[in-house]
């Protein structure tokens, strides 16, 4: 921001002008754009702002403010709360601590899978087949994904296809979803499986949008497959590649439906991650605490929103 | 550097489509081949196949001592130079042209000097640090030419590097390209389907229709002897005017009746066509260039028999000269794309014309000519400079084993 810049100094930084309709015919400009703001206004930023108040208080089953505790919400999140964040015990476990293991290994495997399958797909004849079948989780609601994978993970080999699977190779049947210590995978690899489609689509088509000349002209230069894909396509599909990864990360923040389904946080609090404890202390009356793990979590997307908002704007001034 | 042979090669699409067929052809080493002709007549496949970039179906093409028909694009030390420029978006004008260079893990230091060196060659110092995109057209194309000559490679390859210039800046690239090549010396072959780059650029050129090779010569042979029709008309601009007529005895000579009108030949012309004779009395296609007619109050002392009568439909003053389009009293000559338009349209080229009685010929006239439009006039024909084609074959009329 240029807070030294003189105010309506025409010195302000590229990309940060309003843009000039709002100068020359002000309220015109807002007749246009009055309704969106008005709707913006009421299921936005008014929800907004009364989580905010919210997150300072304590509340009633009715969901009514019966004490204002400052940042107690809060204090009581990061060191009180077990089940939210344990450091006590190495490696530190609870929600937010399972959340940065979902955004890490499903932001990474969804990205890397999808890319290598765009990449591959574009190579082979059964392309648009292949790129169907590894999309059509896309179109599954989470909810019934969750459905698929519990009958996936289901312990009774009679009944688990992955169980049924290693009991043949003769292992035991394993309880992929009631162990603590294998729960949070098996849910993120369901996650990846309904991921990656997306990831792979996005990629594929940005792929395609680099122009086969290019490609031809590095073969003739002397490239090899890996070096076309390390040194011209990769670099050409760098904001593609963010788009995707923002788009991962924030939909992984607010990871709830599967989980809630498959498991309900549990076994115990092991699965538990920031929008499933949200909501469990919603249902317990606690509105004051769960509009604080809301403003938390809200906190947590804004700075990847920022990061794709102003990749975009550079974009667009180089570009 | 080497050269680039072609023998019997072809090309057959997935689709059963004949793009190349039977091609032999040699770019020797040093010179400047270019392949010519209509859109869709194979010579871009026949590039792309010397690059790699498409297999090759029947036959073997060569690079140096080397059949390089398996051999990968990478491995076949050719630089190409595609008609889009295909730079690297992402990367500076530095990096574009030291691509080659770093993927042949050379010494950064001889990067440097080689990228440097070419730079200065094409004027593109002061644009190393730039992206493509902050690039005119002309500075796209000669980083395209930068990329190629960094690499020092066997042969150079151009599918139709010009075709996105404007016209003036085309002329002036025609020209540099003409140069570099010269100064480098390295084979190159160049596809264009524009014949005055042909003619202009190549040491020799290489007519290509419909996927057959149709002569090969140096350009100024293949303007004074085309050994067809398709050549003839394709070769020259504005092109060959090519009319029906037959070939007559008279007073001991021969002429060419056409329409009402008579064009005597010398004996020399016969004589350098000995086969001429055996088409007395029968249909022969003419071709006149337009340079061959001129205004006969400027070649004034043309006798009546080197004379047609035309009626000017248009007069296109270029300056220095004149377009004269004439309308003469003889059938435009029925070639091989008529027939093929006409086949396409699901009639006869005879029904499509209409039976024309009256060809459309185009003269080249001095500016000093006086013709009207709407007006007919007397034309003087340089009837040395004829040429004859059968019309059943096609094939131009010299000595009867040609």
């Amino acid at each position: 921001m240029s807070s030294t810049a003189a105010p309506g100094s025409v010195g302000r930084p590229r990309g940060r002008r309003l843009p000039s309709i709002f100068k020359r015919q002000g309220w015109q400009a807002f007749l246009f754009i009055g309704p969106a703001l008005l709707l913006l206004l009421v299921l936005i930023v008014y929800p907004m702002i009364r989580t905010i108040i919210y997150s300072f208080g304590n509340t009633n089953s009715r969901l009514e403010i019966t004490r204002w505790i400052g940042f107690d919400n809060y204090t009581r999140m990061f060191t009180r709360d077990k089940s939210f964040l344990n450091l006590d015990v190495f490696p530190p476990s609870g929600a937010l601590v399972n959340n940065v293991k979902w955004m890490i290994l499903y932001t990474t495997v969804s990205l890397l899978l999808g890319l290598l399958i765009a990449v591959l797909a574009a190579r082979v004849r059964y392309e648009a087949l292949m790129k169907s079948i590894v999309f059509v989780p896309m179109a599954i609601a989470a909810t019934a994904v969750a459905i698929i994978w519990k009958f996936v993970y289901e312990p009774d080999p009679n009944l688990g296809s992955l169980n049924g699977f290693i009991t043949t190779l003769g292992s035991d049947p394993i309880a992929w979803y009631g162990r603590a210590d294998t729960v949070n995978y098996a849910l993120i690899f369901a996650y990846i499986w309904a991921s990656t489609g997306f990831a792979m689509v996005v990629l594929s088509a940005a792929l395609k949008g680099i122009s086969e000349e290019v490609i031809e002209a590095a073969r003739t230069d002397g490239a090899g497959e890996w070096d076309i894909f390390r040194r011209i396509q990769l670099p050409l599909l760098s904001l593609p590649i963010a788009v995707v990864t923002v788009w991962l990360l924030i939909n992984v923040i607010k990871v709830f439906d599967l989980i809630y389904v498959m498991t309900g946080g549990g076994p115990g609090a092991a699965s538990e991650v920031i929008a499933v404890t949200m909501v469990d202390e919603f249902g317990n009356g606690e509105g004051g605490y769960a509009a604080a793990i809301a403003v938390v979590m809200m906190l947590l997307i804004i700075p990847i929103m920022a990061f794709n908002v102003r990749r975009f704007r550079s974009e667009r001034v180089t570009g | 550097m080497a050269e680039v042979a072609f023998s019997d090669v072809a090309k057959i699409f997935a689709d059963g489509t004949r793009a190349v067929s039977d091609l032999t052809l040699e770019g020797h080493d040093g010179e400047f081949m270019v392949l010519v002709g209509p859109s869709g007549c194979g010579k871009t496949t026949a590039l792309r196949m010397v690059a790699g970039l498409e297999e090759i179906s029947e036959g073997e093409i060569r690079i140096g001592d080397r059949v390089v028909n398996g051999v990968a694009p990478r491995d076949r030390d050719i630089a190409m130079v595609f008609q889009s420029y295909a730079l690297y978006p992402h990367l500076s004008v530095y990096d574009n042209i030291a691509f080659s260079l770093r993927l042949r893990k050379e010494d950064k230091a001889e990067i440097d000097k080689r990228v440097r060196d070419a730079a200065k060659i094409l004027d593109l110092e002061p644009l190393l640090q730039r992206k493509p995109r902050a690039l005119s057209g002309g500075q796209r194309q000669r980083v395209a030419m930068g990329r190629a000559i960094v690499r020092q490679p066997a042969a150079f390859l151009m599918d139709e590097p010009l075709s996105n210039l404007d016209a003036k800046l085309r002329v002036q690239m025609r020209a540099e390209i003409s140069k570099l090549q010269r100064d480098i010396g390295v084979t190159t072959i160049y596809v264009t389907h524009d014949q005055v780059e042909a003619m202009t650029m190549g040491d020799r050129v290489a007519v290509m229709r419909k996927g057959q090779l149709q002569q090969v010569a140096p350009p100024q042979e293949l303007y004074d002897h085309p050994l067809n029709i398709f050549v003839g008309g394709f070769i020259g601009s504005p092109a060959m005017n090519l009319v029906e007529a037959t070939l007559e005895r008279s007073n001991g000579g021969l002429i060419v009746k056409l329409g009402s009108r008579a064009l005597a030949l010398d004996d020399e012309n016969v004589s350098a066509r000995p086969a001429l004779r055996s088409f007395e009395g029968r249909n022969v296609v003419v071709g006149i260039r337009p340079e061959h007619l001129e205004d006969p109050s400027v070649a004034r002392d043309t006798p009546d028999d080197r004379r047609l009568t035309g009626h000017v439909e248009l007069r296109e003053a270029l300056g220095s000269e004149l377009m004269v389009h004439l309308r003469i009293d003889a059938k435009p000559a029925l070639t091989e794309e008529v027939h093929e338009l006409a086949q396409d349209a699901g009639t006869t080229a005879e029904q499509m014309l209409g039976g024309s009685q009256h060809a459309v010929v185009v003269g080249r006239f001095s500016a000093d000519s006086s013709v009207v439009e709407g007006k007919d006039t007397e034309v003087a024909v340089d009837t040395r400079s004829l040429h004859f084609f059968d019309p059943e074959t096609g094939l131009a009329i010299y000595d009867s084993n040609r």
